[in-house]
C-alpha cells in the first residue's frame, strides 16, 4: 500500500538501519550502473575528473603558444594554427574547464552541505553531466580535425561569417556551444530548486553556506542568461547554413548584435565562475582560521548584489565599438559599482583571518592566495572600467593579464585549494601535506612570474592574439619570463595529480572530521556512504559541529537523531526560506533514461553538422524515446495513483 | 543545559500533491530560461529595427488576417485547458479528456494557421534581416507549441488511463502551466511584430 501521508519516524542509525538505507541508495556495480548512475556523489566527481582533464588539454594549448611566443620572431606555429589554438584554449578554460569544475564541487557538495540525500533532480544531474561531456567531445572532435574555433573565444562577427570563415570551425563551435548550453540550463534548474527545496529541517535561508548562495546566485543567473549565447550561437549558425541576415549588414543586419547577444551572457558568466568559487574560499577560509566568517550577512547580500549589477555591465566588453558616449557612461558607473560587494567579500576574508588563529595548511595558502589575486586582477578591471583606459588597454596583453587573474585567481586556486580541503571527505584520505606546500608555492610563484609581467606587456603596447611578435617593442624579455612562469605554473599542476595519484591510495586516514570544521558534510564518514545521512540533521545554526564551543546558547544542532525515512529512496522537502519540513520527496531510482536522451540529443547535433536528415531523425527518435521513458508518470515517484484496471 | 533540535514533523504528504511538489518549481525554471530565451528575440528585433534604416521593416503595416484569429485560438485553448485541469482535479475524467482534447486541436489549429501566415508573406527567410528575425522567432515559438501539443497527446492518454487524481495531479498542473506560458509568448510576439509597427516602431523616416 502506498501511504499519501506520514510522520516520518523519528530516531538513531543503527547497523540494520543503514543496511536497509545502503540497500535503497546503492548504484548498482558494474558498467551498466555507471550509466544509470543518478548519485550526486559519483556525477559530482565525473565533473571533477572531466573538467581536469579539459583543464590539462587547455593548459597544453597554453605551454604550445607560449613556446611560440617566448621570443620575437618564432616561426613554431602558423598564424592559422595560432588562431586555432588561443581561440580553443579561452572556450577549454572558460567553457569547459572553469563553470564544469564547480558543478563538480556543487554537485558533489550541495546535499551534503544542506543535509539532504541527493539533489531535487537527480536523472536531470546525470543527463546534464552527459551533454556536458558529449559537448566537450563535439568541441574537441572539431579541433582535432582542424575545425576548432579560430575567431576568440567571443568569436566575433563578421570574422566567424561563412564568407570569412568557410569551414566547418564555427560550425562546429555553434553547435557544441548550444548543446553545451542545454547542459548548464538543466544543470542549473536543478541547482535552483535543490537550494529552495531541500534543505535540512531548520536551516532557513540565512544558515545556509556561502557556498551555496554562490552556486544558487550563479545558477539563477545562468538560467537566465545562458539562452542569450545560444541564441548568438544559433542565429550565426542561421546565418552560415540558411542564408539569414542577422549579423550581415548587407542584408540588413548588424554586427553588433553578436557583441550584445554575446556579452550580456559574457559578464554574468564571469561572475558564475567565480562566485561559487569565492564561497568555497568563504566556506573553506574559517575552518583554518578557527572562527566563523566574519559578516555573513554581508557576504551573502555582496554574492547576489554582484550577480545583480553584473547583469549591467556587458558593455564594458564593447567600449572601442563607436557606441554612444550616455550610454557608456552608464556601463562604466555600473561596472565601477561592482567594486562595492566585491570589497565587502575582500574585507570580510581579510577581517576573518585577522580576528582569526590562522593554521597554514596547504587550504588556507590556496584560500588565502586568492584573496590577493582576487584584489589584483579586481583592480586591473576596475581600471578598464573607465572608457578611456580602456580605449588605451583594448586588445592588448593588459586585458590577457586581467582575465587570467580573475579566472586562475580566483577559480583555479579556489579549486585547488578545495581539492586539497575536500580530497580527504572524497576519499577518506589526506593529500600529502608536504607536497601539498611545495605545489603551492609552485603554482603561485609560477603564475604571477607568469602573469604579472603581462600587465607591463599591454602597457608596453604588445596586441593580445598576434602569433608573433618582432623585436623593436621590448616584448621579447617579458615575454620569456611570462613563458617561463607558465611552465612552472603547469608544473605545480602536474605536482597536484602527483598528489592525488599518491594519497588516494596511501594517504594517511581522514576520518569524518579531519579539519574539525563545522559545516554538515563533515558530520558523515569519508566517503560518505550512497544515502549521505542515516538520519536527516536537523540544523539550528550556520556551524551545526562548531557549536558546542560557539556557545550561542540556546537550541543546538543534532546530528545523530532525525528523521530515518527508509519507506523507500525518501529525503525531506522543505519550505523555501525557513525550511520547515512540508513534503516527503520520493527520489528516482537509477535511470538509463538521462544518458539515452543527451545521446539521442547528441545525434541531432552532429546531423546537424554534417546535414544529415538521417541521423537527425535517428537522434530525435532516440531522444523523444528517452524522454517518454523519463517522464512516465510512476506510481513510485508518486505522480499518478495506481490504476485500478 | 542545552536543547536538541530535533524536527518534530506533522503529518507531511509523501510525493507531489496537486501542484505542491519539486516538479512545479522544475517547470517555473523552464518557464525562467524559456522566456529568457523569447526576450533576447525580441530584443534582437527591436535592435535590428531600432539600427536599421528606412525600408528595415518590410511590412510597415502588417496584416492580422492569420494572427489575430491565432491569438484568439491561443487564449481558448487556454481556457480549455483551465477546465481540463479542474475536470481533473474534481475527479471527472471524461470531461478532462474532452477538455484537454479541445485544447490540443486548438493547438493543432494554431500551428495551421501560422503555416498559413508565414506562407502569405511575400519575402522568405533569407530576404532581408527583417525576414529572418519574423521567421526564427515565430519558427521558434512553433517549436514550442509543436512540444506543447506533444505533451497533450501524453495528458489525454495518461487522463484516461485514470492515473491522475485530485491529488496526484502535479504532471496535469505543470503541463497546464506550460500551456499558459507558451500562449503568453505568443502574445509577446504578437505585440512585438504585428502591434508595434502600428504604434510607430520601424516606420521612422
Amino acid at each position: 500500500m502506498m501511504p499519501e501521508v506520514t510522520t516520518p519516524k523519528i530516531g538513531i542509525s543503527g547497523p540494520e538501519h543503514e543496511a536497509k538505507l545502503n540497500e535503497l541508495w546503492e548504484t548498482k556495480p558494474g558498467i551498466l550502473g555507471f550509466f544509470a548512475s543518478v548519485d550526486h556523489k559519483e556525477i559530482g566527481i565525473r565533473y571533477i575528473i572531466t573538467a581536469f582533464v579539459f583543464l590539462g588539454l587547455g593548459g597544453l594549448e597554453a605551454l604550445v603558444m607560449r613556446l611560440q611566443l617566448a621570443g620575437p620572431n618564432l616561426s613554431l606555429l602558423t598564424p592559422s594554427e595560432y588562431n586555432q589554438l588561443f581561440s580553443t584554449h579561452g572556450m577549454t578554460m572558460i567553457f569547459l574547464y572553469a563553470a564544469p569544475i564547480l558543478s563538480g564541487f556543487s554537485n558533489y557538495l550541495w546535499p551534503l552541505l544542506l543535509g539532504s540525500r541527493d539533489m531535487a533532480f537527480p536523472r536531470l544531474n546525470a543527463l546534464s553531466y552527459w551533454v556536458y561531456l558529449a559537448a566537450g567531445i563535439l568541441l574537441y572532435a572539431g579541433f582535432l580535425t582542424g575545425n576548432g574555433p579560430n575567431d576568440g573565444w567571443f568569436n566575433y562577427v563578421p570574422y566567424a561569417e561563412r564568407d570569412y570563415n568557410p569551414g566547418l570551425n564555427q560550425d562546429f563551435y555553434s553547435l557544441g556551444m548550444i548543446l553545451l548550453g542545454i547542459s548548464t540550463t538543466v544543470g542549473a534548474a536543478n541547482f535552483v530548486v535543490t537550494a529552495f527545496r531541500t534543505r535540512a529541517p531548520g536551516m532557513s535561508i540565512n544558515r545556509v553556506p556561502i557556498m551555496i548562495w554562490g552556486t544558487l546566485t550563479a545558477n539563477v543567473a545562468n538560467l537566465i542568461v545562458v539562452p542569450a549565447v545560444s541564441l548568438a550561437f544559433f542565429l550565426l549558425w542561421m546565418d552560415r547554413n540558411f542564408g539569414t541576415h542577422f549579423y550581415d549588414p548587407s542584408g540588413g543586419g548588424q554586427v553588433l548584435l553578436w557583441q550584445h547577444l554575446f556579452w550580456i551572457y559574457g559578464h554574468p558568466w564571469v561572475y558564475a565562475i567565480v562566485l561559487p568559487a569565492m564561497g568555497m574560499v568563504s566556506d573553506g577560509l574559517p575552518v583554518f582560521c578557527r572562527r566563523p566568517l566574519v559578516g555573513y550577512a554581508l557576504v551573502a547580500f555582496a554574492t547576489v548584489a554582484t550577480m545583480i549589477l553584473g547583469f549591467g555591465v556587458w558593455v564594458h566588453h564593447m567600449f572601442a565599438t563607436g557606441l554612444p558616449g550616455l550610454g557608456m557612461s552608464f556601463f562604466s558607473g555600473a561596472s565601477f559599482l561592482i567594486v562595492l560587494p566585491s570589497a565587502v567579500s575582500v574585507f570580510a576574508w581579510i577581517a576573518t583571518i585577522w580576528h582569526g588563529r590562522p593554521v597554514y595548511r596547504t587550504p588556507f595558502l590556496f584560500f588565502s592566495s586568492m584573496i590577493l589575486l582576487f584584489v589584483i586582477g579586481g583592480v586591473s578591471g576596475f581600471m578598464t572600467a573607465s572608457v578611456p583606459v580602456d580605449l588605451q588597454l583594448t586588445d592588448t596583453y593588459f586585458v590577457v593579464a586581467h582575465i587570467h587573474y580573475v579566472l586562475i585567481g580566483i577559480n583555479v586556486f579556489s579549486v585547488v585549494g578545495g581539492i586539497y580541503f575536500w580530497f580527504p571527505k572524497f576519499t577518506g584520505r589526506m593529500l600529502d601535506e608536504r607536497l601539498g606546500k611545495i605545489n603551492f608555492w609552485t603554482m603561485f610563484v609560477g603564475f604571477n612570474l607568469a602573469f604579472l609581467p603581462m600587465h607591463l606587456t599591454g602597457l608596453l603596447g604588445m596586441p593580445r592574439r598576434v602569433y608573433t611578435y618582432g623585436a623593436y617593442g621590448g616584448w621579447g624579455p617579458l615575454n620569456l619570463i611570462t613563458s617561463i612562469g607558465s611552465f612552472l605554473f603547469a608544473f605545480g599542476l602536474l605536482l597536484l595529480l602527483v598528489n592525488v595519484l599518491k594519497s588516494r591510495k596511501s594517504g594517511d586516514p581522514a576520518g569524518a572530521n579531519p579539519w574539525d570544521a563545522y559545516s554538515l558534510e563533515w558530520a558523515v564518514p569519508s566517503p560518505p556512504p550512497p544515502y549521505n545521512f542515516a538520519v536527516i540533521p536537523t540544523v539550528a545554526s550556520r556551524h551545526p559541529l562548531w557549536e558546542d564551543r560557539i556557545g550561542e546558547g540556546g537550541i543546538v544542532s543534532t546530528v545523530d537523531r532525525g528523521m530515518l525515512l527508509t519507506e523507500g529512496k525518501q529525503t525531506i522537502g522543505t519550505t523555501a526560506v525557513d525550511a520547515v519540513p512540508d513534503i516527503v520527496l520520493q527520489m528516482a531510482e537509477d535511470s538509463y533514461a538521462p544518458f539515452w536522451l543527451a545521446a539521442g540529443t547528441t545525434i541531432i547535433f552532429v546531423g546537424l553538422l554534417m546535414k544529415s536528415m538521417t541521423l537527425g531523425i535517428i537522434g530525435a527518435v532516440i531522444a523523444a524515446l528517452a524522454l517518454i521513458a523519463w517522464l512516465w508518470p510512476t506510481v513510485e515517484l508518486r505522480e499518478r495513483e495506481p490504476t485500478h484496471g | 543545559m542545552v536543547e536538541h533540535a530535533v524536527s518534530q514533523p506533522r503529518d507531511l504528504p509523501v510525493g507531489p500533491t496537486i501542484s505542491q511538489g519539486v516538479g512545479t518549481w522544475g517547470m517555473w525554471t523552464v518557464i525562467a530560461t524559456e522566456a529568457s530565451l523569447f526576450a533576447y528575440l525580441l530584443f534582437s528585433y527591436f535592435y535590428l529595427g531600432a539600427q536599421g534604416s528606412q525600408g528595415w521593416l518590410l511590412e510597415p503595416h502588417p496584416s492580422l488576417k492569420y494572427a489575430l484569429p491565432s491569438t484568439a485560438v491561443a487564449l481558448i485553448s487556454c481556457a480549455f485547458t483551465w477546465w481540463g485541469v479542474r475536470s481533473v482535479l474534481s475527479g471527472r475524467r471524461s470531461t478532462a479528456v474532452l477538455a484537454f482534447s479541445a485544447a490540443l486541436l486548438l493547438g493543432v489549429a494554431f500551428v495551421g494557421l501560422e503555416i498559413l501566415d508565414w506562407q502569405s508573406k511575400p519575402y522568405q527567410l533569407g530576404t532581408s534581416s527583417y525576414a529572418s528575425i519574423y521567421f526564427v522567432t515565430t519558427g521558434l515559438d512553433l517549436v514550442h507549441w509543436l512540444v506543447g501539443i506533444g505533451i497533450f497527446v501524453f495528458l489525454i492518454l495518461w487522463t484516461s488511463l485514470g492515473y491522475f487524481s485530485a491529488r496526484r495531479s502535479i504532471v496535469v498542473t505543470a503541463s497546464a502551466l506550460y500551456w499558459y506560458f507558451v500562449t503568453a509568448i505568443w502574445l509577446a510576439i504578437f505585440a512585438t511584430f504585428y502591434v508595434s509597427p502600428y504604434l510607430g516602431f520601424g516606420r521612422w523616416q
